[in-house]
């Protein structure tokens, strides 16, 4: 493995904005500069997300906050074009470096996203398929994992007598929780969410933020949300992005409340965005 | 409102509306004459002896047997080994060098090979394997069939991978699975129907062929399984028994046409159904 193991894993952010005692950095993002293209869509970005804690990113659109999340798990990189520079520091090593594999980082990073992406297999295969790639397991203990997943992802009651069912018959929410139960079956140290309630309705958006809160015990949590409420729901720690800069970065309470920065407070009073 | 501009407007969408609709009648009409002439001349000669017998000679009584073994095998062979190349060369187009400047290159002349003449491709493997073996094959008739499924797969495989959506992509890359294994059990799977129906498509394109045929696998008057040695094909005997003066065997050649149309039409019918569940997923 190309990152070292979760045992070198504190690293402080000197001067990092919102650096505080007691917390430990999963992951430091330290001048981030991320281009397409030519286009600069970050600016120098330097930012801490806290193990075990949720960290929200908000922002008017294009203000950069999923491309930040991209940035995460090198999603980027399935596209020419893309680059980023800076260091993006987790468990001691910069994640951006190239000799970092890929597949081993992302199997570490889990993302889930806007819309639900379930494979166009059975409900079992879904998760199974993502264990079966770094674990060899005898049957029983993959179906013992699948039904933990699912537990985990508050499916199992609802898709536990057919999960020989195509991943594609089930409801948007039903779906997009299969895709956290898939990204939490592989075991994870950190998930981001990239709007993952946007394509929902809001019983289902409720179920979600629930197991949002819930997952925090075991990962490391970021999510990127249009919707503030949201972001206040969900959060400890909120990053307010605007034109690709980090503007303030603080406790979700302090943003809401009482924002240091001038547009911090007109954005989340709605006078912009 | 200016009524004269708009009664205007009216008249022109008259007149457009009944030009196209007689059109439509046109074409139709002139596919369901072929078809109603087919059916006629064909079914009247369709029996059980059409299945189970060689072509005969004249005045004789026969069938088509050796015609459909050579049809199937030359087609079978050209699907066995145009469908790897043409899906594998679909997959680098539509995974790997999607952003490449080969893909654009490939995809030009794969445009050109899809719509160049069959009998320009026949002539090709006339040149580079009939004329070096001194004789006509079964083989190389089915490696100029083959040369002809290899564009419609390239063409179906890269359109049907195009239309998995990255975000699935990413989806199964976020679980840290490789590009290889990506493309085998997500891309693949999401794109199969499409895939197979490319298959079909292409099975229905070559099955008619006459003109490359005749320069390579020729023909024979005989039951003959042996790919070193000229073999017979349903387009072949149709063309052949059609032009003859024999009132037998130009009723054979109707049933054969009869035969090829059935066929393809099954395997059309096929390739819309399997399109259509896919949609509905």
């Amino acid at each position: 493995m190309n990152i070292a193991s979760p045992a070198s894993a504190t690293t402080q952010v000197a001067n990092a904005p919102g650096s505080r005692a007691g917390l430990r950095d999963k992951i430091a993002i330290r001048n981030l500069d991320f281009f397409y293209g030519d286009n600069r869509a970050l600016k120098s970005v330097t930012l801490p997300l806290y193990a075990n804690k949720a960290t929200a990113f908000i922002g008017p659109s294009g203000c950069g906050k999923s491309t930040l999340l991209r940035v995460l798990n090198r999603m980027y990189d399935l596209y020419p074009g893309q680059r980023a520079t800076g260091q993006v520091i987790f468990d001691g090593q910069n994640l951006l470096d190239a000799s970092v594999d890929l597949n081993l980082l992302r199997a570490r990073i889990g993302m889930v996203f806007q819309k639900p992406t379930p494979f166009p297999m059975t409900i079992y295969e879904n998760i199974a398929f993502g264990i079966r790639l770094y674990e060899k397991l005898p049957k029983s203990e993959i179906e013992g994992r699948v039904e933990q997943a699912l537990r985990r992802a508050a499916l199992w009651e609802e898709v536990k007598d057919k999960l020989n069912a195509n991943g594609l018959s089930l409801s948007g929410g039903q779906q997009q929780r299969l895709c956290i139960a898939r990204t939490v079956a592989v075991r994870p140290e950190v998930i981001l969410f990239d709007e993952p309630c946007s394509a929902l309705d809001p019983i289902s958006t409720a179920k979600i933020e629930e197991l949002i809160d819930e997952l925090k015990a075991d990962y490391t949590i970021t999510i990127v949300t249009h919707n503030m409420q949201q972001a206040a729901r969900v959060s400890e720690y909120t990053a307010f992005m605007y034109l690709g800069e980090l503007v303030e970065f603080d406790e979700t309470n302090k943003i809401f409340t009482s924002p240091n920065d001038r547009r911090t407070q007109d954005y989340i009073t709605g006078r912009f965005g | 409102m200016n009524g004269s501009l708009y009664s205007a407007r009216r008249v022109r969408n008259g007149v457009i509306s009944v030009m196209s609709v007689s059109a439509t009648a046109i074409g139709l009409a002139g596919l369901a004459m072929i078809l109603g002439v087919l059916l006629w001349q064909g079914f009247s000669g369709l029996s059980v002896s059409v299945f189970t017998e060689m072509t005969p000679p004249p005045g004789a009584a026969g069938g088509l047997l050796n015609a459909i073994v050579g049809s199937l095998i030359m087609t079978g062979l050209a699907v066995a080994i145009g469908t790897p190349i043409g899906i594998l060369a679909g997959t680098y187009m539509a995974e790997y060098g999607r952003h490449a400047k080969l893909t654009v290159v490939v995809r030009f002349i794969n445009d050109i090979l899809l719509s160049a003449p069959s009998i320009v491709v026949g002539l090709f493997i006339y040149e580079i394997m009939v004329r070096p073996m001194s004789h006509f094959s079964g083989i190389s008739g089915a490696v100029v069939l083959a040369v002809l499924v290899v564009p419609v797969m390239v063409r179906t495989t890269e359109d049907m991978l195009k239309l998995v959506p990255d975000t699935l992509r990413e989806a199964a890359a976020s679980i840290g699975l490789p590009r290889s294994l990506m493309i085998r059990q997500v891309a693949y799977r999401a794109a199969r129907a499409g895939i197979v129906t490319g298959v079909l498509l292409a099975v229905a394109r070559v099955s008619g062929e006459t003109a490359p045929l005749l320069f390579t696998a020729l023909n024979n008057q005989f039951y003959s399984t042996n790919l070193n040695a000229p073999m017979s094909s349903l387009p072949a005997v149709i063309f052949q028994f059609a032009l003859s003066p024999y009132k037998d065997w130009q009723s054979l050649a109707w049933t054969g046409a009869l035969i090829i149309t059935l066929a393809v039409l099954a395997l059309s019918i096929t390739a819309r159904s399997l399109t259509a569940t896919r949609k509905l997923q």
